[in-house]
């Protein structure tokens, strides 16, 4: 059986990088006696496959990773006991059995991720809300793109599925997967140039808040493509 | 929500942010308003070599378990935090609580090592804690040392106000109660350091006085406070079965040296070779009952998560229900995903048997530490490994399908040659060749037989703490004359041999014989930015050469001068129940190449019987 697991990651966890939350939960499944199913092979290992990982230093409240079960156990339980064996800023949120063909399981569908940008230093200008507007209402949204050979100006409006803000703080989505990809930052980088702000004057916490995959009937978020285990 | 003590911005530029967060599972936490004693525990290395010791896990549990105590960690900040906290006046802080260690009441330091004698005092310093305990006042902390390098704490007298000799499970309780008592009944420091000191294991080096002869030489070390005891006795658990042990664990969020289950399952060693000061004071050998292990495999196991379970001891092969254990440990969790990881055991069917099963053969190597070339030098240490024991047991494993074998040695033992020194790549070429006579058909390929020789450091409390060393020079030339040694032999291109490092012997000679007087240099080499030196890359020969230039500390005087058998050495002071006499007896035994059998075949009167524990009472089988 196939299972989809979602969590939240906040305060100081968000210092673990990506590695080494797959470490943690490795142990934490089996401190929470989940029957969870290993690979064959001379050195078998969970069969755990985590959705677009987090970069160090973002909170999330949309984290996801899949994985298979040799037995089924109910949804409720699960959580219960997963909860029972985590830290602080670590929370287990929903744990769903998936299809398993390949358009629901496999981390490759993820297509898009609403974050929020909260401000962290510096002070917004009193009209914040409606320069986001007029900003994302530009018909393009130029940016440097730097790689290792060249730099080049991309638009990225393409890739923002919407932008506004709100409490000194901004709320996006944004292309993100290993088809396009978008960091909030670069977002945020651009939001700074259009309003003639510097990075040094003004900086933003990033907080992920859902991640999504792409289907027939449009976005809809990883844990939807789901169903209750009873 | 946690605090840290670090703000956002330096943890997302430093190296590893995890390794000073803190929130990992299993670490207490604690309502600091309910504690009277507030403990940092601190490993003065890198987080992930202090997370896998053992000791500080002991430790901290024990601790714990006190509702009027609450113990933390802490381990030294590296060098790129290092500098932000020097640079922004950061005061160093303890994991759980994030908080400053200048609140805390004691500041136990476990010292492992002698290279990690300039992280003590960064300890100190980021702490912002006076070096000296002769300039520490009321409010500041207790500093005290612990772990296997007090056995000598010479060098670091200035710095502590007390050393705790021996194991910690036995009068740390006594001594938190009297500290509690002094503070409650309003004592000063200087109140509780005498108190301290007449408990049974404390030393406190300032109630001490050394005077010296003209030869530099220790003349006189006589206790001046009352309090003061002339002979400081190693502490011993006398039942390691019935004892403390951490059932939880802390598991790092990152990976830590250790990321394992670790199972101790005896301390001490019967075999008794003549350069291990672990053999000498941790005796006697002490088993832990085979029911404890099994049930402490499980809780921790359940505790922790962990994917792999080791043993611990030092020598497991010694211990009398390893059968037993090990086919618990396959039968129960071998199917469950859980890897087995045995330490190196002796070569035998059994030992064959059992990693045939729990390792991928193709992939690890076979490890025998016959620790010198020839069987005369090999009689000279006391180690009981024959070149027929190791040519049998690799023998054995080429035809279970090894090729690849490890052999450790030391270089410049005592009484050492140039034919001992050419027996390591004789004895790493018979093993080769034992590869070979097994007919082409059956065998895979070439095999491989790694040769590594450290350079022989003489330890307190041994047969060999007479002996003297050499320079760093030549140290170099006896590896040279090893390696060249080995591009003559016939097998050469399955032979490899490679050498440590020999200024960090150097060193480590000093710290581990030195006395008082060799603070100076320790103090001097950190003020000169000497840090981190167990680590190659940190480590600047250099500078520590002038550190003993500039404060007029002679290396020859530690290394290279033959001590009499009746000098007065600075640890003497110290009663690990080996007596002298018996150190004696077999250092005359070494010149004379004359084996003594290990305490199971016949009790050699080493003295440690008057404690009756371990094998000095076990009945005989």
């Amino acid at each position: 059986m196939k299972v989809r697991v979602k969590f939240r990651k906040n305060g100081a966890m968000k210092f673990i990088g990506h590695l080494d939350i797959m470490r943690y939960f490795q142990k934490a499944m089996r401190r929470a006696h989940i029957p969870i199913a290993f690979s064959g092979g001379y050195s078998p290992h969970m069969i755990m496959s985590f959705a677009h990982p987090l970069g160090v230093g973002l909170t999330s409240d949309g984290e996801y990773f899949d994985i298979e079960l040799t037995e089924p156990i109910a949804g409720i339980e699960a959580i219960i006991r997963l909860n029972a064996a985590m830290v602080e800023g670590m929370e287990v949120i929903s744990f769903v059995e998936i299809p398993s063909d390949k358009r629901s399981a496999g981390m490759s569908i993820v297509a898009a991720a609403d974050y929020r940008c909260i401000l962290k230093k510096g002070e917004l200008p009193d009209h914040y809300i409606e320069l986001a507007k007029s900003f994302y209402a530009q018909p393009e949204i130029m940016i440097m793109k730097k790689t290792k050979r060249s730099e080049k100006m991309v638009d990225i409006h393409p890739m923002i599925y919407s932008f506004e803000a709100d409490e000194q703080s901004f709320v996006m989505q944004v292309a993100t997967g290993s088809v396009q990809n978008l960091k909030p930052s670069l977002v945020m980088e651009a939001f700074l140039n259009y309003i003639n702000v510097s990075s040094e004057e003004m900086s933003f916490y990033y907080h992920r808040i859902e991640v999504y995959a792409e289907t027939d009937q449009g976005l809809k978020t990883l844990e939807a493509l789901g169903t209750e285990i009873k | 929500m946690r605090k840290t003590a670090l703000s956002d911005d330096i943890l997302m530029e430093i190296e590893k942010p995890a390794r000073y967060i803190g929130n990992e599972v299993n670490s207490v936490v604690k309502d600091k308003a309910e504690i009277d004693i507030r403990f940092a525990m601190c490993f003065p290395d890198v987080y992930e070599i202090g997370m896998s010791h053992l000791g500080i896990q002991i430790l901290y549990d024990m601790f714990n378990r006190r509702g009027d105590t609450w113990c933390e960690r802490v381990y030294s900040p590296w060098t790129d935090l290092d500098k932000i906290m020097r640079e922004q006046n950061i005061p160093l802080f303890a994991l759980e609580s994030q908080d400053p260690l200048k609140e805390f009441d004691f500041i136990g330091i476990t010292i492992q090592y002698e290279m990690c004698y300039t992280n003590i005092l960064q300890i100190l310093d980021l702490g912002q804690i006076p070096l000296l305990a002769s300039e520490r006042g009321d409010d500041i902390p207790i500093i005290i040392g612990g772990g296997s390098c007090v056995y000598n704490p010479e060098p670091l007298a200035d710095f502590f106000d007390l050393f705790y000799i021996g194991e910690g499970e036995t009068v740390y309780d006594q001594l938190l109660d009297v500290y509690k008592a002094n503070k409650k009944a309003g004592g000063t420091r200087h109140d509780f350091l005498e108190a301290a000191a007449a408990i049974e294991g404390i030393y406190v080096p300032a109630f001490y006085d050394i005077a010296y002869h003209e030869d530099g030489t220790i003349a006189k070390f006589k206790p001046n406070n009352q309090h003061a005891q002339e002979k400081i006795k190693k502490q011993m658990v006398r039942d390691v079965s019935d004892t403390f042990y951490p059932d939880k664990p802390v598991v790092p969020f990152i990976k830590a040296t250790q990321d394992r289950v670790v199972l101790e399952i005896q301390r001490g060693c019967i075999r008794g070779c003549r350069f291990c000061q672990a053999g000498m004071i941790y005796r006697p050998t002490r088993e832990r009952n085979l029911e404890m292990l099994k049930e402490y495999a499980y809780k921790m196991l359940e505790s922790t998560g962990h994917e792999e379970i080791s043993l611990s001891s030092l020598s497991s092969s010694d211990y009398s229900q390893l059968k037993e254990l090990v086919t618990f440990l396959m039968k129960e969790f071998s199917g469950k995903g859980i890897n087995i990881s045995l330490p190196s055991l002796r070569i035998d069917a059994f030992s064959l048997d059992v990693m045939q099963k729990v390792q991928d053969i193709r992939r690890s190597s076979l490890t025998f530490a016959p620790e010198a070339g020839t069987q005369r030098l090999r009689d000279v240490i006391n180690k009981g490994l024959t070149e027929e024991i190791i040519l049998d047991g690799a023998g054995q494993a080429f035809e279970g399908g090894w090729t690849k074998v490890k052999l450790y040695f030391m270089l410049g033992l005592p009484s050492e040659t140039e034919e001992d020194m050419k027996g390591i790549a004789h004895l790493s070429e018979a093993v080769a060749r034992r590869y070979y006579e097994i007919p082409k058909e059956q065998r895979d390929g070439k095999c491989q037989i790694t040769a590594s020789s450290s350079f022989f450091v003489p330890k307190p409390f041994t047969p060999f703490q007479w002996v003297t060393m050499h320079s760093s020079e030549e140290y170099i030339e006896k590896a040279i004359i090893v390696n060249q040694e080995f591009k003559a032999q016939h097998n050469r291109k399955s032979l490899r041999y490679n050498w440590h490092e020999a200024d960090v012997t150097v060193l480590e000679g000093v710290f581990a014989r030195g006395d008082r007087r060799v603070g100076a240099v320790l103090l001097e080499a950190y003020h000169m930015g000497c840090l981190f030196d167990a680590w190659s890359e940190e480590f600047d020969n250099d500078k520590w050469l002038k550190a003993f230039e500039n404060t007029g500390v002679d290396i020859a005087f530690y290394n290279l001068r033959e001590r009499s058998l009746d000098e007065l050495l600075p640890w003497d002071f110290i009663d690990i129940g080996v007596t002298k006499q018996f150190l004696q007896r077999e250092y005359e035994n070494a010149m004379a190449e004359k084996v003594t059998p290990n305490c199971r075949s016949r009790c050699a009167g080493c003295g440690m019987g008057v404690f009756e524990g371990g094998v000095c009472i076990e009945s005989p089988s």
